[in-house]
């Protein structure tokens, strides 16, 4: 097992043609992501680096594509999540930086109630050791095992990951959800898939300041998931800096702080560090 | 982004939201023939700043004749600004907005935010505008009302009336509050708002609602289409510093500590800050070079954190995806040739190309401190500017 992801899962890039999508699909190739195609408008019929490009996800479904990967620049990126839960694709990975919220506001309420899981946007994707990676982390770092790893932000998650790697052990899934206020799975929903996978045996989970989802997702684990959880809050030390008005004070009732999260975190029963580099030392210390 | 009072008020009036007359004004003089101007017997001088609170630091001063006007504008510009909503050190006034009067009948408080949890805009109003909003809501949260907009039915008349009865109108000032809203909604999706607040609003004595005060934020991911949004920019409310990080498409936020971070991915950079204030030392930025910096943007992100005077040592902390470790090792030969760096770089390297990246900073014959892991960093960071303070 693992989740959402194995050797079964057959990529699409949207955005192939792109710098980004270019590079990247390169890069999956290489760590073994049977990536079948991509998609970009108007360059239907093409070729790059041997694979085909499309028009429409569509045609890509109809070759066998039941993953998409998303590189669209982002005035166009919502349009192509809609696109790709249209089709019969049932995982998107969009990694586009900079979606409007509101474009993603509009993009949630289309996709509930299609049968499509979003991981993102402005996120690193989602990686299985040895079987998949769909995404732009660093593949070599990984390495297969029985730790799951959930986290908002990117490169703190090749951090964990890498110490993971360090004290001899590895990972089931990585799944990086990204940090823009709108995205798509959320903690939650990443902690009870990999409560119900076999194959994950504990959990690592990476928030940062902002938000409600560590609280919500700390009170979930706490009556749902028995797995060992590890979490780190990033931005602690954040300065308040100087603010407009009174509504984000309002809205978030107290909750968002470093040191809230890591309360709700503690009560639940997780194992809190405050120091981001003994993560994979906490975890040991736990096991 | 962030917006003054008078340029929000503009864009009010294109979207029909009510508001007073005003007149900007950069001298005593430009004020009073506002007043002349703008007629009356009562005006409002306001400063404007990007920061709220600006009633208790001083910033808002109702004046009664000319000569008050030009008095109060005299004292504002030039001078700094300290609210509860800005740092100790304040923010400069360099322009006041002169307003008229009115008779104020009740002050209520407005807001449309998007929220994170239900992911959807949601307005939030109360009977009880002012200053003490945040406590009202923290204390008796009921007092707040709240109406959630769904992104497909838009914001509907009848969603306007609960709240505008919820707000205890009643008469004719309920149509016009429903009016009000369901404009200032419009505004908020149409120039993609994060924020839109009016605090207070204000019923007048003959029923009219007016937003006395304006604040506005703006989605930055979504300024590419709004280009006119972008041009009300006011680049002296920025950080000279961070001005130039943007330009070199890099996120830099100053600080007040002393030892400069060079960090990649946003996440990571904060992480660090974290680790180095554990170990009892005091990070002077945030900088995160991004996935995609090329040798020339992490060079200009050394003369960055080289360009404030506070800072006694660098830390570089890659952990390479996107970024690679060879391009980070060339800005950082490129930056410390040109500048002869001055203060102890503490570097560490993990990720794609390390190897390599290690390799040319061996060769360059600097003169470095290598850490192993970010904690390793952090702690010899701050034993090279002498120990924790």
């Amino acid at each position: 097992m693992s989740i959402w992801l194995d050797s079964h899962s057959k990529v699409a890039v949207q955005g192939i043609t792109g710098k980004n999508g270019q590079f990247h699909t390169e890069q999956m190739l290489d760590y073994g992501t049977r990536v079948i195609g991509g998609v970009t408008p108007g360059k239907g019929g093409q070729e790059t680096l041997g694979l085909p490009v499309w028009d429409t996800v569509d045609e890509a479904v109809n070759a066998g594509a039941n993953v998409s990967c998303i590189f669209v620049p982002p005035p166009f990126a919502a349009d192509a999540i809609m696109e790709a839960a249209d089709s019969k694709i049932r995982l998107v990975v969009a990694i586009t930086e900079g979606i409007p919220a509101l474009d993603m506001v509009k993009v949630k309420n289309y996709i509930e109630s299609k049968d499509v899981r979003l991981i993102g946007p402005n996120c690193p994707g989602v990686i299985t050791p040895g079987k998949s990676k769909v995404g732009i982390m660093p593949g070599h770092i990984h390495r297969k095992g029985d730790v799951g790893i959930i986290s908002r932000s990117g490169t703190l998650t090749y951090e964990a990951v890498n110490q993971v790697t360090e004290i001899g052990l590895g990972q089931s899934t990585c799944v990086g959800i990204g940090g823009d206020p709108v995205n798509g799975t959320n903690f939650v929903e990443c902690l009870e898939a990999f409560e119900d996978d076999d194959e994950t045996k504990s959990i690592i989970m990476i928030g940062e300041i902002g938000g409600s989802a560590e609280e919500t997702a700390a009170q979930y684990a706490k009556e749902y998931v028995s797995k060992p959880i590890v979490g780190f809050i990033a931005g602690r030390t954040a300065p308040p800096g100087k603010r407009m008005g009174h509504a984000g004070a309002i809205i978030s009732g107290g909750k968002g702080t470093a040191r809230e999260k890591m309360k709700a975190m503690k009560r639940a029963g997780i194992h809190v560090t405050e120091n981001p580099s003994e993560l994979g030392k906490t975890l040991e210390e736990i096991l | 982004m962030n917006i003054h009072e008078y340029q929000a008020k503009t864009l009010f009036r294109q979207y029909e939201v009510k508001t007073l007359n005003g007149i900007l004004a950069s001298n005593p003089d430009e004020a009073a023939n506002a007043c002349k101007e703008l007629g009356g017997r009562i005006w409002v001088v306001k400063a404007q700043v990007h920061a709220g609170g600006r009633g208790k630091g001083g910033g808002i001063v109702l004046c009664r004749s000319v000569d008050e006007v030009y008095e109060a504008t005299d004292n504002m510009i030039g001078s700094r600004l300290v609210t509860p909503q800005t740092t100790s050190g304040g923010v400069a006034i360099n322009k006041v907005y002169v307003e008229e009067g009115c008779n104020i009948d009740k002050e209520l408080y407005l807001g449309i935010i998007l929220d994170r949890e239900k992911e959807m805009p949601v307005f939030m109003a109360s009977k009880e505008g002012g200053i003490e909003i945040e406590e009202v809501a923290s204390k008796d949260p009921e007092k707040i009302l709240r109406m959630h907009v769904d992104p497909v039915t838009r914001f509907e008349d009848q969603q306007a009336r609960e709240m505008a009865l919820g707000l205890g109108l009643e008469g004719k000032q309920v149509e016009s509050c429903i009016r009000f809203m369901k404009n200032l909604y419009n505004l908020f999706i149409g120039l993609d708002c994060s924020i839109v607040e009016i605090n207070p609003l204000v019923i007048t004595s003959d029923d009219d609602i007016v937003a006395l005060d304006a604040k506005v934020n703006f989605d930055s991911s979504a300024l590419f289409r709004h280009p006119e949004i972008e041009k009300l920019r006011d680049r002296k409310e920025e950080e000279p510093l961070e001005i130039r990080a943007t330009e070199a498409g890099l996120n830099y936020i100053k600080l007040d500590g002393e030892i400069g971070c060079m960090v990649n991915g946003a996440g990571l950079a904060m992480a660090t800050m974290d680790i180095i204030k554990l170990h009892g030392g005091e990070p002077s930025n945030f900088l995160d070079v991004g996935g995609g910096a090329d040798a020339e943007q992490v060079a200009e992100g050394f003369r960055i954190i080289l360009s404030d005077p506070g800072v006694k040592a660098i830390f570089v902390n890659i952990f390479g995806g996107i970024m690679r470790c060879d391009f980070i090792a060339e800005g950082i030969i490129t930056a410390a040739r040109e500048t002869k760096l001055g203060v102890p770089l503490i570097v560490r390297l993990a990720g794609t190309n390390v190897e390599l990246g290690k390799k040319m900073l061996a060769n360059a014959g600097l003169d470095l401190i290598t850490a192993k892991d970010m904690n390793d960093g952090a702690i010899k960071s701050i034993k090279a500017i002498g120990g924790k303070k």
